[in-house]
Parts: C-alpha cells; sequence; structure tokens
C-alpha cells in the first residue's frame, strides 16, 4: 500500500560519519555486488567498459571540496536512501509496489508489481532512485533486508553490506528510532544531521559532520623563500654549467 | 526534467481529446438534438481516438506496460492512479452515449450520460495537472495554476477540434467557438503569470541544505560518483539553455495563443469555418507541443543540487 504507516517504531538507517569517509567507493561496490544477486536483482547495467558505461547502483559516493570557520577540506559524500518517514516516494506511487515497512520503517519498491512509471524517483529529492531499464522497474537502497534478518549467515554479517565493506568504520547501522542504541548516541555525541530536513520528507538516516580542524597555515609565498647568496666554489660552478646546458638543449 | 516525446504526446493528444469529449458532452447536454445523431457520434469518435491514442502512448514509457491495470489501486494517495481511474471511469457514460447514438435510442437518458462524461473528462484532466503539481522536488511544477493551465490548454484545444469537425459536419454554431476563445485567453493568461512567477523565483533549496553540513561557508563539486551521467543525471538533469527557451516561448505565444485566438476571431466573424479551423488546429498542436515540451525542459530537480546546481 502507498500510504504511509502511521507510525513506525522502529527506524533502521545508517550513520554515515563524514569525517573519517575516505571515499574509497567500497561501500558502492558490495552495495552493488551484493544487490545485484539480492533484493534487488538485476542491477543492470549498460556498456559497462565502453565510451558512455551507465547502470543501476543504489549508493553513489560524491566528492566536494568545502570550506568552514576559515578551514577547507575534502568531503567524501555517500548518497543513498535515507528511508525518510514521511516520503512522497512512497504516496505517488500508483501501484503500491512503493512501499514504507511498518515494522522498521524500511523503504522498498516490490519488485513483481512495480510498472516502471519512475513518478517515485520524480518525488525525491535525493535522487535515492535508479531506473533499471533492463529490469523495468525502480531500484533503491533496501538497507540490505535480505542481509540483516537472515539467519543463514554470521551475526557479524546481518548488516548491510556497505556498512560491512567500510574499511574505515565510516557506516554504522542500528535504530534510530530507539535513543539509546549506539548510531543514536553516536549521533548525540557528534552533532549528527540529517539532509535536506528543510524538504521535510524527515530522512532517517543521519550524518556526522568533519571534526573541527587547525586553521589552514597560511600558503608559502615564492618570495619568503630565500636564495643563498652564491659563493663562488667548484661545486656551484659545476652546477651552473649543468643548468645552463640543460637549459640550453630543451 | 528529460522531456520525454511518449508523455508529452499523452498529454497533449488526451487533453485535446477530453477537451473536444468536454464540449460534445456539454453541447449534448443543452440541446440534445443540435448536433445530430451522426456528427456527435463521429465526433465521440475522434475524442476517444484522441484519448486512447494518449493513453496507450503513456504506457510506453513504463517499463512493465502489461502490469499498468495495478495503477488503479492506490488511488487514494497517487495522482497517476487518481488519474488512471478518472481516464477508465470515463469510458463508461462515453461508450454508452456512442451506444445509445448508434441505436438512436432513448433521448431522456442522454442527458444525465452527457454530463457525467464531461465531468469525467474535467476530472482526468485535472489529476493529470495534480500528477505534475504535487511534486514538491521540482518547484516549476509545485503550483496551484499547473492544474488550471491543463484544464485550460485541454478545453481550448479541444474547443478547436470541436469547431473544425462541427464545420466538417456543416453544424458549427456560435457559442462553443467564443467559449473556446475565452479558455485560450485564459490559458494565456494563466501561462504569461505562470512564466513571469517561475522567472522571479530562485529556488528555496540550496547545495549547502542538500550537504546539511552546519555552518558550511563554500561547498563545490570535486569528483562526480560516476564518470558518465547516471539515471538521475539524464531524467532530472534535462536542461534547456535560456536563450533557447526564450526563443521557444515566444513561438508558444505565437502557435499555441495570438495565430489560433486570431483565426478563431476571423472565424466567428465570416462565418467560415472548416479552413480557418484547420488552421487554428494545426498552430495549436504545434504551440501545445512546444509548451509542453518547455514544461517539462525548464524544469528543474532539487536532486540536482548534489550534481553541482546551487539552488533549486
Ligand atoms: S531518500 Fe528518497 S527514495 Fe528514500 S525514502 Fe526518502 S524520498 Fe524515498
Ligand atoms: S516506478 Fe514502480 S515503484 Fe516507482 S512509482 Fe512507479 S510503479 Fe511505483
Amino acid at each position: 500500500m502507498t500510504s504511509l504507516p502511521e507510525n513506525t517504531g522502529t527506524k533502521l538507517g545508517l550513520v554515515i560519519d563524514l569525517d573519517i569517509c575516505v571515499g574509497c567507493q567500497a561501500c558502492a561496490t558490495s552495495c552493488k555486488e551484493w544487490n545485484t544477486g539480492g533484493y534487488s536483482a538485476p542491477l543492470s547495467d549498460h556498456d559497462p567498459y565502453g565510451a558512455d558505461p551507465s547502470g543501476a547502483w543504489l549508493n553513489r559516493i560524491h566528492s566536494y571540496e568545502y570550506t568552514r570557520d576559515g578551514t577547507s577540506g575534502t568531503l567524501h559524500f555517500p548518497r543513498s536512501c535515507l528511508h525518510c518517514e514521511e516520503p512522497d516516494c512512497v504516496t505517488v506511487c500508483p501501484t503500491g509496489a512503493s512501499y514504507k515497512r511498518e515494522e522498521d520503517g524500511i523503504v522498498l519498491v516490490n519488485p513483481d508489481t512495480c510498472i516502471g512509471c519512475k513518478l517515485c524517483s520524480w518525488a525525491c529529492p535525493y535522487g535515492a532512485r535508479e531506473y533499471d531499464h533492463d529490469d523495468g522497474v525502480m531500484k533503491k537502497c533496501t538497507l540490505c533486508v535480505d542481509r540483516i534478518y537472515n539467519e543463514t549467515l554470521a551475526p557479524e554479517d546481518r548488516s548491510p553490506a556497505c556498512v560491512r565493506a567500510c574499511p574505515t568504520g565510516a557506516r554504522a547501522f542500528g535504530d534510530l528510532g530507539d535513543p539509546d542504541s549506539e548510531v543514536s548516541r553516536s549521533v548525540a555525541a557528534r552533532g549528527g544531521f540529517g539532509l535536506l530536513e528543510e524538504f521535510g520528507y524527515k530522512p532517517v538516516n543521519r550524518y556526522l559532520p568533519p571534526r573541527d580542524r587547525q586553521p589552514d597555515p597560511p600558503a608559502p609565498s615564492p618570495e619568503a623563500t630565500p636564495t643563498p647568496e652564491p659563493d663562488g666554489s667548484a661545486l656551484e660552478a659545476l652546477f651552473a654549467w649543468v643548468d645552463r646546458t640543460l637549459t640550453a638543449r630543451s | 526534467m528529460h522531456p520525454a516525446y511518449s508523455v508529452i504526446f499523452f498529454t497533449t493528444a488526451s487533453g485535446a481529446g477530453y477537451g473536444l469529449l468536454f464540449w460534445l458532452s456539454l453541447a449534448t447536454a443543452i440541446a440534445p438534438d443540435a448536433l445530430g445523431r451522426w456528427p456527435s457520434l463521429a465526433m465521440l469518435a475522434v475524442a476517444l481516438v484522441f484519448v486512447t491514442a494518449g493513453l496507450l502512448a503513456s504506457t510506453f514509457h513504463l517499463g512493465h506496460p502489461e502490469r499498468a491495470p495495478g495503477a488503479l489501486s492506490q488511488w487514494r494517495s497517487s495522482w497517476l492512479s487518481r488519474e488512471g481511474v478518472a481516464a477508465v471511469a470515463t469510458y463508461v457514460p462515453a461508450g454508452l452515449m456512442g451506444l445509445l447514438w448508434l441505436l438512436g435510442l432513448a433521448e431522456g437518458l442522454i442527458v444525465p450520460l452527457a454530463l457525467l462524461t464531461a465531468a469525467g473528462a474535467v476530472a482526468t484532466v485535472y489529476c493529470t495537472g495534480m500528477i505534475y503539481a504535487s511534486l514538491r522536488t521540482i518547484r516549476q511544477w509545485n503550483r496551484r495554476d499547473v492544474p488550471w493551465i491543463y484544464l485550460a490548454l485541454a478545453a481550448a484545444t479541444g474547443g478547436i477540434l470541436f469547431g473544425l469537425l462541427g464545420g466538417l459536419a456543416g453544424v458549427a454554431g456560435r457559442p462553443i467557438p467564443m467559449l473556446t476563445l475565452a479558455c485560450l485567453l485564459v490559458a494565456a493568461g494563466l501561462k504569461h503569470r505562470y512564466w513571469t512567477a517561475i522567472d522571479a523565483d530562485p529556488g528555496a533549496y540550496t547545495a549547502k541544505m542538500a550537504i546539511g553540513i552546519p555552518g558550511l561557508d563554500t561547498l563545490r563539486p570535486l569528483d562526480a560518483p560516476h564518470t558518465m551521467p547516471n539515471f538521475v543525471m539524464r531524467e532530472m538533469g534535462f536542461t534547456v539553455a535560456r536563450k533557447h527557451a526564450e526563443k521557444l516561448r515566444r513561438l508558444t505565444w505565437i502557435a499555441l495563443f495570438a495565430a489560433p485566438a486570431l483565426l478563431l476571431l476571423l472565424g466567428v466573424l465570416t462565418g467560415l469555418a472548416v479552413p480557418v479551423y484547420l488552421l487554428a488546429a494545426i498552430s495549436a498542436a504545434t504551440g501545445v507541443v512546444l509548451e509542453r515540451w518547455l514544461f517539462f525542459a525548464e524544469a528543474e530537480h532539487v536532486s540536482q543540487l548534489y550534481y553541482g546546481r546551487s539552488r533549486a
């Protein structure tokens, strides 16, 4: 049903630490690897090794450059479905294929009833849904619904593929509806925030901001580098000759 | 937003078809015998061909057209679903009306059926407009006047078709051309307001809001997440150059509003119907396709804030 559940006590989601993400794309590739064989299978690619590659991915990592309080930095920014509490991507769906689960808040697409009208992707401000041109249905992050409850996996593997893959531990998974969960506590401690809160879909996933840095040191100016006085030694004459010869050649 | 030809064709063709259906039903409800049985039937057939061709075209851009009946299920929340329900429901009184005309039966029943058909046509076009107007992610669409522009343009283009077919059948009357002209002027007024408003609105959301980190001074994209455009960029990142759009807007003014309005006036004054309406129909058809193309091409999606746009 495309009507939203009244209220989901449990709000499963991700917390992404922008302070330590290095933009290595491990989460994106392992997401692709798991989900092209899991609930969202397939995640088709077109011309993957050619001149115009494209394909359905559920997680995308941007890099930006920012300045804040006199410091500058590089920001690696993973972007995937935020499993919003009140998203129109669910309510606009004409078939009921796009839905939000009452039990844990995960937003899913039913691949058996989706007609591929793409309207839900138009309703998502985060660009989190990608259409699969081969499969003819909409694809999106499932929060690895086929891993997190999967008792055939080892307990440590029952978390989203991206969280398992991240080499720096920048991604965490848990219940953001429970203020005592580990993820909620890290959000409280670090001033975690949601994306585009002004828009009003109430995203569940949180991001942790880059930590404050030392102010950038002043950029060295060329005049500041002292040039040593010539001392007239044989070694200096030799280097002067090498310099002249090489300059003349090039 | 990427202007998909199937959707442009769908909204313009079905819009004109529902417009024609509306005027035909209205004329029938007011004066059941004025048009005559066979001209009415012919007009109904043309209207349903336009509507059906449009609806079929709209299924071409679906990934799974065979599952389309499922789209009728979520009318409680989805304008797309409501549009489907309204479209299917309108076929019922329209079809019955045609059946009565075909069999030459039941004069008394035709009026309620005509009223239901007219209401169905209005409801369907309104829902089409609301599919776009309900999307908060696109400021050029998320406006109260969008469904009214859809309605006014459907009434105007349908009215021109009605005049043309009426002329061909030799049953042209006066009130409908004047009403068509009025709809054309209303649509022109609404569209003028619409373009002025979207040009003046810089967009409420910024790239810094999209990233969300409190206290950012500057932000600039460094590396894109993919080497070539993905679905989100191709579908939602389509932009049209300002200069190009202005040229197309001027063409729309001429083809959709000015030329058909003058031709309609000429028709009313001279009593010439067929050649005048034929020219008006060709011009308005070109104009409405341009208008719809621009409606998509000028629409900016909030998701593009992640891809380098600074406001949306
Ligand atoms: S991020 Fe987009 S796709 Fe995910 S729930 Fe929110 S609106 Fe829907
Ligand atoms: S693409 Fe599928 S999931 Fe999305 S709105 Fe259309 S039918 Fe629903």
